[in-house]
């Protein structure tokens, strides 16, 4: 559906884009992960004819985004960052507008505003002004207008950004039920929830794809040098020796949690899950245990990882 | 076609949804009444043979809404979706560049008429109360209106290329006034020039919106001051266009 090949944008003076490739299959949804200024906004708007690439080729559903712009632009829904909307209109009225806009006939555009304004959970505020909504309301008509010429592709930028949790939890359901019928590009730097929804993840950080794969096979490579927490009441000397003598543990670090309990924090030798084997010990030793936790990566990790383990290829190679 | 209408039919509507058209058609039926006031006041006390559009068209009163009702209603056109963001939203569906050109200035160019429409309301006035029954010629009036129109387009046209070229609203109301002003000094310069500059004082007297507006107003149409207003007109929606392409190829 998507094919990028060696897509550079610059900026004057400043690479926002340098050099990536990824392809999309038909009914995936795909998720791009990456901190703010990585470089996610840029790839959306070339891939939605908004921005031209400085160089490299984008193909969507087999037409390039710079010559057949007009027919790219029939096959997509893009919500741009931030949501733009014009808020002096009322909800129906501007999906209205945005059909017809988008070559749906009156009475198709009719039929096709009130389908996604039901799966959108807009038909109550239909009437409403679009300034007077609240921002998750706002998000849906958005969400809704990229939906409503029933596009091939399905591209968001950051949707839940500035949602509460509710909010987010029925974007994220609506953006799941899309899978199969649409194919969906979406951005966010929040990692759980591209875990949540998206069926393979590409991770950019300083206008490169350091990674894509799916959402399990990072977790897993990641999940190797995960520490684990253990809070335990026992003494700190005998604590130590214990943690001394497992090989599996590469470091260790205790300190005092309230009352007698102890906070260690354990790194593993070569990607070993600890947990276990410090539940053996503590039965063991007849300590009490109130907590045992594997820390999962927030996305800053594996920023970190994935930079660190592609100097290290830099150097090997 | 039916984008165009579409497109057009939000444009025109945007203006009247917010509370800025009405604000522009208030401001403007004052300033048409207050001019309307002033001339009559004139005409009661010194009568005279020089036609009631005539009279009118040299009012400063006209002069301040064609330079300034321009940039006030073609700023938010382009430079208000590109600030607020929707130019992006509306730029990534499936319409051409001139249609999104034609459809703004359309608008404008509409709603611009119906701003104008109070002034029929003071002829008419004029009609019901004078004595002289050929006070009011369909004529003078017809060239008058076709002044209008033809003046109004080109700076409509200047204020969509501003608009085009800037961010904010603020930027882009300040370069169409800039040109308009320009344009309307550059009349005066030929009769500034001395006599020995033939050719450009000949020139220059192709820009004359003054005295243009002066034939128009007689019921006068000169082929070459609409050929003129036109074709400008024309240009400078080309480079509307150009600006509106460029981000393709900046």
């Amino acid at each position: 559906m998507i094919e990028v090949t060696d897509l550079t944008k610059r900026y004057a003076g400043r690479t926002a884009v340098a050099g990536i490739s990824f392809a999309v299959n038909r009914g995936e949804i795909v998720g791009l992960l990456g901190p703010n200024g990585a470089g996610k906004s840029t790839t959306m708007r070339i891939l939605s004819t908004f921005l031209p690439a400085t160089s490299g080729t984008v193909r969507v559903a087999g037409y390039d985004v710079f010559h057949d712009s007009v027919e790219v632009r029939r096959r997509i829904g893009f919500m741009p960052e931030n949501n733009p909307l014009y808020l002096e209109m009322r909800v129906r009225e501007y999906l209205k507008f945005r059909a017809r806009l988008k070559g749906l006939g009156w009475a198709r555009s009719r039929q096709r505003v009130d389908t996604v304004m039901e799966q959108c959970g807009l038909t109550d505020v239909r009437r409403r002004i679009i300034g007077q909504l609240s921002k998750g309301y706002r998000q849906r008509v958005g969400l809704a207008d990229a939906l409503v010429h029933d596009p091939e592709l399905i591209i968001l930028d950051e949707p839940t950004i500035g949602l509460d949790p509710n909010q987010i939890r029925s974007v994220r359901q609506l953006i799941k039920s899309l899978a199969g019928n649409h194919t969906v590009l979406i951005s966010t730097h929040i990692l759980p929830e591209a875990e949540m929804m998206c069926s393979r993840m590409l991770i950019m950080f300083e206008g490169k794809i350091l990674a894509a794969d799916t959402p399990e096979n990072l977790q897993r490579q990641m999940a190797g040098n995960s520490q684990v927490i253990a809070e335990i009441a026992a003494p700190v000397a005998e604590l130590q020796r214990v943690w001394q003598e497992v090989p599996e543990i590469e470091q260790y670090d205790i300190s005092a949690a309230e009352g007698e309990f102890y906070r260690c924090a354990l790194t593993p030798r070569d990607g070993h899950d600890l947990r276990p084997q410090i539940f053996a010990l503590t039965r063991e030793h007849g300590w009490t245990l109130r907590e045992l936790t594997r820390s999962r990566h927030s996305l800053e990790d594996i920023y970190v990882q994935v930079t660190r383990r592609n100097e290290e290829d830099k150097e090997n190679g | 076609m039916s984008i165009f209408l579409t497109l057009a039919r939000r444009e025109l509507a945007a203006l009247f949804l917010s509370v800025t058209g009405y604000i522009i058609i208030a401001a403007v039926t004052l300033l048409i009444g207050l001019g309307f006031v002033v001339f009559l006041t004139n005409l009661g006390s010194d009568p005279t043979l020089v036609p009631v559009t005539e009279m009118f068209y040299s009012s400063y009163f006209f002069w301040l809404i064609l330079l300034v009702a321009g940039p006030v209603i073609t700023m938010r056109l382009f430079a208000l979706e590109k600030s607020s963001g929707t130019y992006e939203n509306l730029m990534t569906t499936p319409v051409s560049d001139v249609e999104v050109v034609a459809a703004k200035f359309a608008a404008a160019l509409v709603f611009y008429l119906i701003m104008w429409l109070p002034l029929l309301a003071c002829l008419g006035v004029v009609s019901r109360f004078t004595q002289q029954p050929g006070a009011l010629d369909p004529g003078a009036i017809g060239g008058t209106y076709l002044g209008i129109f033809l003046v109004g387009a080109l700076f409509l046209s200047l204020g969509c290329f501003a608009s085009a070229i800037s961010r904010t609203q603020m930027g882009a109301a300040m370069i169409a006034f800039v040109l308009g002003v320009a344009f309307f000094s550059l009349g005066f310069l030929a009769s500034a020039l001395p006599a020995t500059a033939q050719w450009q004082s000949n020139f220059l007297s192709y820009f004359g919106v003054f005295g243009q507006m002066r034939d128009f107003a007689r019921g006068v149409v000169d082929t070459r001051a609409v050929i003129f207003y036109v074709s400008l007109t024309l240009f400078f929606l080309f480079l509307t266009l150009r600006a509106v392409e460029s981000r393709r190829w900046k």
